[in-house]
């Protein structure tokens, strides 16, 4: 208030106003709203009536809910960890000096910003049993055909090969963010001292990018607890419900059974879990920069 | 010592090819299989690069399918949900860097952390209500949702790097706030406009979920277009795999020579939409 009478500090509201009544519009009231829902009984199209919380106190007891909720874990964990591994190396790869350097980053990023239904609809085809490239080029080293997204036993990581080729180049680039930023003279130092390659990246490269890799565990975390488009558009959650993720099971609630208000309470439910896990690994990541 | 040096050269470019071929050999397989007639695309072993080029895949999704209509519609809804967000984004980015509002950035790094879905059933009750179901309104407000924090992230982190010194000094010659705005800011910013605008395509051409939901046969967005071919209308990949490669185009020309601005926007903000 008293500071916008300040010649030196007009205030800057006016620009940010527009904004915030849009932001209240589009994203503030659906989270209310969401919450609203979630204590109702509620289908489209149909009657609603408030209900406390009997909508949460079914999620307890709903097999099906939990058992998206672990393969979302499983999924999850396996999207966060190969993508981690491969872009880091990817990064130390594209951190030396090469020709095309420049070209060759563009390439190696365009998975991640390819329309992901195109790119599920191409590796459907990949991964057709008969017909599909994958099979022949695993018959071509002497491996058995393998049935992929069509089989619940390997459907959840055949879809996570998927994941991992469309999210390694953001751990790439984040990491090699961190790369570029760090100082060279250690290297000098450790060469002179005779350290090892190996040694190198253990005690010099490896505590500088951790930070980075940090941010790159926390975005990568929850953009696959998120994953919707490749699972949806490859199996709509199945054989069966084999790749039902939480996401995947929010929809069909939604919009398959039109029971909004029990969505709303797995909407509400899917929110806090991103939430924690963002906090706990953003408090590690504090952690982690603590330590060095 | 030089024989070595090149040799070393070799090795890493070596290295360099290994690490972006999955990229490579997947983009050239999916123009491989639109390119394909049925029956080269069902040969076993598969063909790379067939005989007879079947240019008529491409032909069919635009007559066949309707796909020109989907393309109007997906520029509409991106185009004008990126150009409102740049519109309320860009001021407000440069508000909340100058108040040092650190603060309302937070709402939206969790707008960026709900999943898409806690957005889309409140707000399809909102559109039935009004009746704008059958309407590519709907649609454009949602994508909002993506466009508008990818902007406010990026601008706050962009004009937190400009120099203020030069905002005070046209403000000591008299100008006001709007005119700071206008003349001095904004021209300076405009790099950092460039990547909020490219980010805010890509992440809304790509959407898929809102458009599944709210969309009709007549107001479908590429995605949805392509994913209803693959489950409901086409069964031969050919054509399939030329619609999925028109949806992409534009997105992968756009990777390719904005680069530098997307890795930019990426790295700085770490954002992704959706």
């Amino acid at each position: 208030m008293f500071r916008s009478r300040d010649p030196l500090q007009p205030s800057y509201r006016p620009f940010i106003a527009p904004a915030v009544v849009l932001i209240a519009a589009v994203i503030v009231f659906p989270w209310v709203f969401t919450l609203w829902m979630s204590v109702n009984e509620w289908t489209l199209g149909g009657s609603q009536h408030f209900v406390a919380w009997d909508n949460y106190a079914r999620l307890a007891h709903d097999t099906r809910f939990w058992l998206s909720l672990l393969r979302t874990v499983i999924y999850t964990t396996a999207s966060v960890v190969a993508p981690l591994i491969l872009g880091t190396v990817a990064a130390l790869v594209f951190h030396a000096e090469v020709p095309f350097r420049g070209a060759l980053r563009g390439i190696f990023v365009m998975p991640m910003m390819a329309t992901p239904v195109a790119i599920a609809l191409v590796w459907t085809m990949m991964f057709h049993p008969q017909l599909g490239v994958l099979n022949y080029l695993l018959s071509l080293v002497g491996l058995p055909a393998q049935a992929w997204i069509f089989d619940q036993d390997t459907v959840i990581a055949s879809l996570v090969v998927v994941e991992t080729w469309q999210w390694t180049p953001l751990v790439m680039l984040i990491v090699l963010g961190g790369l570029a930023a760090a100082p060279t003279e250690p290297y000098e130092s450790a060469e002179i001292d005779g350290a090892s390659r190996w040694q190198q990246f253990r005690y010099i490269t490896y505590p500088m990018i951790l930070p980075f890799m940090m941010i790159a565990v926390v975005i990568r975390t929850i953009d696959a607890l998120k994953s919707f488009d490749i699972i949806y558009a490859m199996t709509q959650g199945g054989p069966g419900t084999a790749s039902e993720t939480i996401n995947i099971y929010l929809y069909n609630v939604a919009f398959s059974y039109y029971d909004i208000g029990y969505g709303s309470a797995i909407a509400v439910v899917f929110f806090i879990v991103i939430i924690t896990l963002s906090l706990a690994l953003l408090w590690l990541r504090q952690r982690s920069q603590w330590s060095l | 010592m030089t024989l070595r040096r090149i040799l070393r050269g070799l090795g890493t470019a070596l290295v360099l090819i290994v690490v972006v071929s999955p990229a490579i050999l997947f983009f050239l397989w999916m123009l491989s299989l639109s390119l394909k007639y049925e029956i080269d695309n069902g040969a076993y072993p598969p063909i790379l690069i067939p005989e007879r080029f079947a240019w008529s895949n491409y032909t069919q999704i635009f007559q066949a399918n309707d796909f020109l209509r989907y393309f109007v519609n997906s520029v509409i809804v991106t185009g004008s949900a990126t150009l409102a967000a740049l519109a309320v984004g860009v001021p407000a980015g440069f508000g909340m860097a100058r108040m040092k509002a650190r603060k309302s950035a937070v709402i939206v790094m969790i707008a960026r952390m709900t999943p898409g879905l806690s957005f889309l059933i409140p707000m399809f009750l909102v559109f039935q209500s009004l009746g704008l179901i059958g309407t590519l309104w709907p649609q454009i407000i949602i994508h909002l949702v993506v466009t508008v924090p990818i902007v406010i992230w990026i601008m706050i982190g962009y004009f937190e790097t400009t120099p203020i010194e030069l905002e005070e000094a046209a403000m000591i010659d008299g100008a006001n706030r709007w005119e700071i705005f206008m003349k001095v800011a904004l021209p300076i910013a405009r790099p950092g406009i460039v990547v909020a605008f490219i980010l805010s395509v890509i992440f809304s051409w790509n959407n898929f979920l809102f458009g599944i939901v709210l969309a009709g046969r007549t107001t479908r967005t590429l995605p949805v277009a392509v994913y209803n071919m693959l489950s409901f209308e086409q069964v031969s990949w050919g054509p399939l795999a030329a619609a999925a490669l028109v949806v992409t185009l534009p997105v992968l020309l756009l990777t390719v020579f904005a680069q530098r601005q997307i890795v930019a926007g990426l790295t700085a903000g770490a954002v992704k939409g959706g």
